[in-house]
């Protein structure tokens, strides 16, 4: 029981990073690649419907882990207190910022709403790479199973931790990159016209960033870590996920050069997929490796909740999951299709003939 | 008290009492927003859907806030409170995670659809995109308040080996008795808000004589449903969620009621400070042996005082206690007869021309949003000290090794971010409440 949640709270999560993924990455490069409000407004419209929706994936996904882990939940959190009430800070600011928009126009106020998006997006793309890496890295669990790191220590990642060190910052940079690829894959599907072009070459140059970083995490991963590796020596089958990672990769890089844009964004899709079960699969069945040791680390077994629960949750998360994957669709397909900066501009005149017609 | 424990409950009662100044203007305005499409729908006046579109703006922004408030809370259950989290996790894990999973999806597809598609979805679909969101904003706050209520109350549990609660019966978790008391209650008062703030936005108008057709839907809206909930405030949710607290959490009721002494014919108190070191309470204006009625049914039947309760049991704010229930309840009565009053006007077809009135049910905006929150105040205060009624004590259930400078360097964040976000609300609802309804 404790594995199936194990794999449950596993998809949740790629399906936030998944979707969520995008509408970050158009918010980090939205002030590069959007250079006038127009095209600012498009790229906000092709996430509009949607971002609320996505990230609603991390609540849920919290949510069921707290229900499938408690004591996974209630360590992890307060272990990671800092950088957790940072992100929340940020997902506020950002969360403002996209809806605000539309609401305080004028001059000077959307400039302070696409810095806001674009910072925030930025950091919680970081700050996400650098809570993964210190999952893998380990955290310094005592005896009792509790601990709490601070925002640095030394910056090494050995012994007495902080959440900043020089490895989980290069993943938090590897999670950068990827996401912002994966938001440039997003905006090539959905815009057109010289946005579109700007996003297909961004997404080009970015490609070849996420191929040297996922190739160097692979590597000092494997040096640092070499543990993280054992499970795929034991079950064989397990190299199917880096397989999925590199495979979407390839696809990334050959669809974009094709024009297939559809192909090109899943196959971002299957690269992160890939790269989180990939993760994953490494670390099962430990949930939070200890740095101090290996002995005090969380594990499915120690931090699940009790199995009449989780046998009660599995029907209602079923239900619940489908019906979510359901609207999911329903949304996307009704919001489908490229978005220009014409249709903007329609919208706008539609809005000032109401205005007229209404007022007289 | 230690100062991490303290500052980790001021950063809970912080951000979880500006939460919830949203969510009971979204939930009253779901289903008023659900009755004006309804309206539009079946009469076709074009009029009843820019009501209805206007108030969804509206909603927008108090929705979006609700949510990134929202969001700290569900994290600060394992940052703040990880010791309670561990214990009791595998039970209200449970309706957390339905509401995430039933709840947060519908609403926020749904609310898309209703924001944005209007022209794409037509006019039947459009309807169903806003009982949707009713459906999903109602059943958030259920799945929320059965937590609550495990807290208040809890049933269907097991205790483990190893200290920790676990989950024995769903359906009883989910249908506990107390949950669907307070439930009713928590509602029928979301509702008065959302009344009140339409209503009041409706007197404005007609007061500054701009959007008038406009101004006179929003009153009518606004007090027929709002009478209506006002009365089920009181009667029966306001009445059966007391005897529970009677019947189940005697420290709470005592101290709600500032009864130091228990009695038989127990006084109501109307008025009056309570002075807790002295056991008393100064310039009572009581209304002789209705406490005892109210509760019991009888007007000589015994109510327990806090002397009968040991006094490491005693509620840790009994004046914040009883003045929060005071306020509740006195607000409540004001609202009924405000409403019952305006309603009559409004069958004479008088209100319209009532300047008093509308002056009335302008100024009278703010206080629902106080009654709403004097109300949980009093359910959350009065629940102290236990964090799980009768099981667990909020002191055992903090993070340990979460400081005091970190809480105070987080808690101040917030107070920080909440105040601009505040002011942000406040402006921009303002800009929709003069731009009118007459676009978009």
């Amino acid at each position: 029981m404790g594995t199936i949640w194990f794999c449950l709270v596993a998809v949740m999560l790629a399906g936030y990073v998944v979707l969520d993924g995008f509408d970050l990455g158009v918010g980090v490069l939205h002030l590069w690649i959007a250079r006038n409000d127009a095209e600012r407004r498009v790229t906000l419209r092709s996430i509009g419907p949607v971002w609320d929706g996505n990230e609603v994936w991390l609540l849920a996904a919290g949510g069921t882990l707290y229900f499938a882990f408690p004591a996974l939940y209630a360590e992890g959190f307060s272990g990671f207190y800092l950088p957790l009430m940072m992100v929340l800070w940020l997902l506020v600011i950002r969360g403002v910022s996209v809806e605000f928009r539309s609401h305080m126009g004028g001059p000077i106020w959307p400039q302070l709403w696409d810095a806001g998006f674009a910072i925030a997006s930025l950091l919680l793309a970081v700050f996400y790479g650098v809570a993964l890496g210190n999952v893998v890295r380990g955290v310094p669990l005592d005896s009792h199973g509790h601990f709490f790191e601070p925002m640095w220590t030394n910056f090494t990642p050995v012994g007495h931790t902080g959440i900043l060190d020089w490895y989980t910052v290069i993943v938090g940079v590897v999670a950068l990159a990827a996401l912002t690829l994966h938001g440039a894959s997003w905006l090539t599907l959905k815009t057109t016209g010289d946005l579109h072009a700007r996003a297909r070459k961004s997404a080009s140059i970015l490609w070849w960033v996420v191929a040297v970083l996922t190739a160097a995490i692979t590597i000092i991963s494997f040096q640092m870590i070499p543990q993280l590796f054992e499970n795929f020596g034991l079950h064989l089958w397990g190299i199917v996920f880096p397989i999925i990672a590199v495979t979407g990769l390839l696809g990334v890089y050959g669809f974009n050069r094709l024009r297939l844009e559809t192909m090109a964004f899943g196959s971002s899709c299957a690269y992160l997929i890939g790269m989180l079960t990939s993760v994953t699969f490494s670390l099962y069945p430990t949930v939070l490796p200890s740095s101090l040791d290996p002995f005090s680390a969380l594990t499915i077994a120690n931090s699940k909740a009790a199995d009449h629960g989780l046998k009660v949750g599995l029907i209602w998360w079923l239900i619940g999951m489908s019906l979510a994957a359901g609207y999911t669709i329903f949304t996307y397909r009704s919001f489908a299709g490229k978005i220009s900066t014409k249709d903007m501009e329609a919208e706008r005149t539609q809005e000032h003939e109401e205005l007229a017609t209404a007022s007289r | 008290m230690p100062e991490a424990l303290a500052v980790d409950r001021l950063q809970f009662a912080f951000t979880v009492t500006f939460h919830y100044i949203f969510p009971q203007l979204t939930m009253g305005l779901a289903l008023l927003i659900f009755i004006l499409k309804s309206v539009a729908l079946r009469t076709g006046d074009q009029r009843w859907d820019r009501a209805a579109r206007f108030w969804a703006r509206i909603f927008g922004i108090t929705f979006a806030i609700g949510v990134v408030t929202g969001i700290p809370l569900e994290f600060q259950f394992g940052t703040n409170w990880s010791q309670f989290s561990k214990a009791a996790g595998g039970v209200i894990g449970q309706t957390l995670a339905m509401e995430g999973v039933f709840s947060f999806f519908l609403e926020s597809s749904f609310l898309g659809m209703f924001l944005f598609g209007e022209k794409r979805l037509g006019p039947r679909v459009h309807w169903f995109t806003s009982l949707m969101m009713f459906v999903g904003s109602w059943m958030s706050g259920y799945l929320i308040v059965a937590t609550d209520a495990w807290m208040q109350h809890p049933v269907g549990y097991a205790i483990a080996a190893n200290g920790s609660f676990q989950l024995q019966s769903f359906w009883r978790l989910l249908l506990n008795r107390w949950a669907l008391w307070q439930y009713a209650h928590t509602m029928v008062g979301a509702v008065q808000t959302g009344c009140f703030v339409m209503a009041a936005i409706g007197a404005y108008y007609l007061l500054s004589k701009v959007h008038e057709d406009y101004g006179k839907i929003f009153i009518k809206v606004g007090v027929t449903v709002g009478v209506v909930a006002a009365l089920l405030q009181l009667f029966p949710t306001g009445d059966f969620q007391g005897r529970m607290v009677s019947q189940y959490q005697q420290s709470t009721l005592a101290g709600m009621e500032g009864l130091f002494h228990s009695e038989q014919g127990a006084p109501l108190a109307i008025l009056g400070q309570p002075d807790v070191v002295n056991e008393r309470l100064d310039n009572p204006l009581v209304v002789p042996k209705a406490l005892s009625f109210l509760t019991y049914r009888r007007w000589s039947a015994e109510v327990t005082g806090l002397d009968q309760i040991p006094r490491a049991n005693w509620p840790d704010h009994i004046e914040l206690l009883y003045f929060s229930y005071h306020i509740m309840v006195g607000l409540g009565t004001i609202f009924i007869a405000i409403l019952a009053l305006a309603a009559w006007q409004l069958y004479r077809g008088t209100l319209y021309d009532s300047k008093w009135m509308l002056w009335i049910l302008m100024m009278a905006l703010p206080f629902p949003f106080i009654a709403n929150t004097a109300g949980w105040m009093t359910a959350e205060i009065g629940r102290q000290p236990w964090l799980i009624f009768g099981l667990m004590r909020t002191s055992a259930g903090a993070s340990p090794l979460v400081s005091a400078g970190s809480v105070w360097f987080t808690l101040l964040g917030f107070l920080g971010l909440y105040t601009i976000l505040g002011i942000l609300f406040l402006f921009l609802v303002y800009r929709e409440i003069e731009h009118g309804p007459i676009t978009g």
